[in-house]
This record gives C-alpha cells, sequence and structure tokens, in this order.
C-alpha cells in the first residue's frame, strides 16, 4: 500500500506485493482481506451474470439465419463443443460433457479476461482459491467418472500402465500415483493462478515503476524512462489478452483430456 | 539494494499460494449455479437450434435434389421427345422422297407407253394409208396407163380381159424390177 501514499522527494521505490492483489474486502467495507465478501468474488459472480446473460439473450429466439450475436454466441458455443469436447472426447460420448466444457471455458475465459478491463483489473484466477476451486470440481469430477465406467477397479487401471515389464512395475507405479492424483490437479490449478497471477503483477509493476519514474524521480531521462514504460505495458497488454485466452483455453482442454483419460481408462 | 526491497518486500507479502476459504466457496458455488444453468437451460437450446439448423439444411437440400431430379427427368423427356420429332422428321422426308420417286417412275413409265401407243398408232395409221395409197394409187396407175396406153397404141385395146391381163403383168415385171432394185 505504501506504493499509492504522496510521493515524496526522498521516496525509494517500492515495488507491489502479492498483498497488494488482496483488497480490502467489499462487505464490510474496508476490512481486512480474508475477512469477508471482496471484489475478487463481485467479479466471480458478475461473470457468471454476464456468461447467462449474454448466451441466453442470444439463443433466445433462434433464427434459422442468425444475427450477429446468436452468430457469435453460436460459434462460441460450437467451438467448444466441436474443437474441445467432440475432438478430444470422441464422438460416442462428448455429448453429455458439453455443457461442463462450455461453461468452465466461459466461467474461466471471462475471468481472466476481467484482468484486461479497467477497474475491474484483476484476473479472478490470479487468486488461488478460485483456481483450486475449479480444479477440485474437475479432479472430482474425472475421478467420479472413472469410478462410474469402470468400478473400484479404474484406479488400478489408472495407475497400472499396460505393455510395461513387471519388474519395472514397483518404479512406475509410483510414478503413476505420483503424476495422476497428486501432481495432476495442482499442475491443473497452479497454471492458471500463476499465469494470471504474473500477467498481474507486470500490470501492477509497470504502473507503479512508471509513476515512480515519471512522478517521484527529478532526472528527466528517468521520466522519459517512465513514458516507455507506458508504452512498452501496451505491449504487454496485448500479450495478457492473449495468454488470458490460451489459459482459459489450456484449462477446458486439460478438463476434457483427463474426462476421456477416465473414460476410456481401458483402452490403452 | 533493490533485490534486497525485493526480498523484502516479498517476505513482507502474502503467499500467493494460500488459498482464501471464502474464495473458494464463492467460486464452487458460483461455478455450480452457473453449471446448473448451462446444462438445464442454454446448452439444450443451442443443441435445438444447431438441430433445427441441420434439419432444415438437410430437408433444403433433399428440396433442392428433388427439384433438380425432377428437372433433369423433364430435360430427359424433352431430348426423347425432340429425338422422337426429329425421327418423324427424317421418316417423314424419307417417305416424301420414296413416294416422289415412285410417282415420278410411274409418270416415266406412264409416258413411254403413252409414247409407245401414239407411235405405234402413227405406225398403224401409216402403214394404213399407205396401203389406201398403194391400193389406189395401184388402180389409178392401171387406168391411167391403160388409157394411156391405148391412146398411144390408139387401137381400141376395148377389150377389158387383155387390159387387165397387160396391166397386170406390167405391173408384175414394175414389182420385179422394184425387188430387183431393192436386192442391189
Amino acid at each position: 500500500m505504501t506504493a499509492f501514499a504522496l510521493p515524496t522527494a526522498t521516496e525509494p521505490y517500492v515495488p507491489p506485493s502479492i498483498s497488494d492483489t488482496h483488497l480490502p474486502e467489499v462487505l464490510p467495507w474496508l476490512a481486512e482481506y480474508g475477512t469477508g465478501f471482496g471484489k475478487q468474488m463481485i467479479m466471480i459472480i458478475l461473470s457468471i451474470i454476464l456468461i447467462v446473460w449474454f448466451f441466453k439473450s442470444a439463443i433466445k429466439n433462434p433464427k434459422l439465419v442468425p444475427g450477429k450475436a446468436q452468430f457469435l454466441a453460436e460459434s462460441a458455443y460450437g467451438f467448444v463443443r466441436n474443437s474441445v469436447g467432440r475432438d478430444i472426447i470422441g464422438e460416442k460420448n462428448f455429448a453429455q460433457w458439453v455443457p461442463l466444457l462450455f461453461a468452465t471455458f466461459f466461467f474461466v475465459l471471462l475471468n481472466n479476461l476481467f484482468g484486461a478491463i479497467p477497474f475491474l483489473q484483476i484476473p479472478s484466477f490470479s487468486h488461488a482459491g478460485s483456481a483450486y476451486a475449479m480444479a477440485i470440481i474437475i479432479y472430482g469430477t474425472w475421478i467420479a467418472v472413472g469410478v462410474k465406467n469402470h468400478g473400484i477397479r479404474y484406479f488400478k487401471l489408472a495407475v497400472v500402465p499396460s505393455g510395461v515389464p513387471n519388474w519395472i512395475m514397483p518404479l512406475m507405479v509410483p510414478l503413476e500415483i505420483i503424476s495422476n492424483f497428486i501432481v495432476r490437479p495442482l499442475t491443473h490449478s497452479l497454471r492458471l493462478m500463476a499465469t494470471m497471477l504474473s500477467g498481474h503483477i507486470i500490470v501492477m509493476l509497470a504502473a507503479t515503476g512508471a509513476r515512480h519514474l515519471i512522478m517521484v524521480q527529478e532526472s528527466l531521462a528517468l521520466n522519459a524512462v517512465g513514458v516507455l514504460v507506458i508504452v512498452g505495458s501496451v505491449a504487454m497488454y496485448f500479450l495478457e489478452l492473449l495468454i488470458m485466452v490460451l489459459q482459459a483455453f489450456v484449462f477446458t482442454l486439460l478438463t476434457a483430456i483427463y474426462i476421456q483419460g477416465a473414460l476410456d481408462a481401458d483402452a490403452h | 539494494m533493490i533485490s534486497n526491497e525485493l526480498i523484502l518486500a516479498a517476505e513482507a507479502g502474502a503467499n500467493p499460494l494460500l488459498p482464501n476459504p471464502w474464495e473458494i466457496l464463492v467460486t464452487a458455488a458460483g461455478f455450480a449455479v452457473l453449471l446448473f444453468i448451462v446444462v438445464k437451460y442454454i446448452a439444450p437450446a443451442f443443441e435445438k437450434s444447431y438441430q433445427d439448423r441441420v434439419t432444415a439444411i438437410e430437408g433444403g437440400l433433399e428440396k433442392a435434389e428433388a427439384a433438380q431430379a425432377e428437372a433433369n427427368a423433364t430435360l430427359e423427356q424433352y431430348k426423347a421427345q425432340l429425338l422422337e420429332a426429329r425421327t418423324e422428321a427424317n421418316r417423314i422426308r424419307e417417305d416424301a422422297r420414296e413416294e416422289g420417286a415412285l410417282i415420278l417412275a410411274e409418270l416415266k413409265t406412264k409416258a413411254a407407253e403413252e409414247s409407245a401407243r401414239i407411235t405405234e398408232q402413227a405406225h398403224r395409221q401409216i402403214e394404213a394409208e399407205r396401203t389406201a395409197a398403194v391400193t389406189s394409187l395401184r388402180a389409178e396407175v392401171g387406168t391411167l396407163a391403160t388409157s394411156l396406153a391405148s391412146k398411144i397404141v390408139d387401137e381400141a385395146l376395148e377389150n377389158d380381159e387383155r387390159s387387165a391381163r397387160v396391166v397386170n403383168k406390167f405391173l408384175a415385171d414394175l414389182e420385179s424390177q422394184q425387188n430387183a432394185g431393192a436386192s442391189n
């Protein structure tokens, strides 16, 4: 919070920290972070309202020849349905998983894009809690799918690779357990959280750094460098946009891959 | 110096891996609500719209295919009719030519017959006239010659029998002379 204090001539540059992403709560007003209802949660709810509003209004009166909104919504739905669901899970089983993939993709996408919108300006998934929540839901889902399709034998299918000589099993089985059941949900959530957090930190760094260079420093050269930082941050903004979309796609793609793996556990 | 400050700041900051339990709860509950709405309302609506479009497009395609087939059938029919008409025309032309040739041949035959008939008739008439002329000439020449001879001889060759004999002998001589002349 020091970075937002009034500048003094001798003020040193204090880089932003993780605590700066933890704004005071909204309810109760300005309460300490973690004790109430905060901006990040408002944005989660806002994203749900926006997704439901857009897709419901776009498909309310479906036309055979779609209008702009319907076309956009149908393209978006078709992208998740065909490029993610059908291509990964396969023609036979994908239909019932399309809603989950659709909800996951647009939930993550919109919450990521919030980081690129002024005033909202924080990707919801840069807070680890949300990323964990999504990863846990999907972790539980694919394990349930596996058990439902293959019974308790699913755990054996998932950790004992076929076509591997027996003497190597003592090495392979623990590795598979660690990779499938411990590392997988962690990487699933942390990949999203870390990319979003780093993007947000770059925004904070560029903002506070540019402010320090322009407002606090008295050397004209350093002021000019501050302007360069702002120019550079525009390029970073577009890179961030790309990463936001890409990470939403990756998160959904992995969800589809995990579910497909659980459905076809005995196929390899 | 800055790196020291960075480290200090990072130490002062919260651990980014530690979740805020409220955020887990809100995200999980929010996603559950979203998923429910998507499963219940949004996905079926999109699937229905997609299906409707597939049906409509397939129906349209079928209709277009039917129209195409009909057009093809009509075209075939027209082609067949055209071919038939052409064959018919050819046949008629052929018939006309044959008929014409037939008529021509008939006319030719008729003309030839007619001309033959006319020639025949002319011959016959000429023959008859010649015979008549020969007969009358013979009688006349007989009479003339007799009267001439009687005038010349000045004797009354009144005896008809003798004179007829003389005339006939003269004519026989004449004929034999004529025949000798023809053979020469």
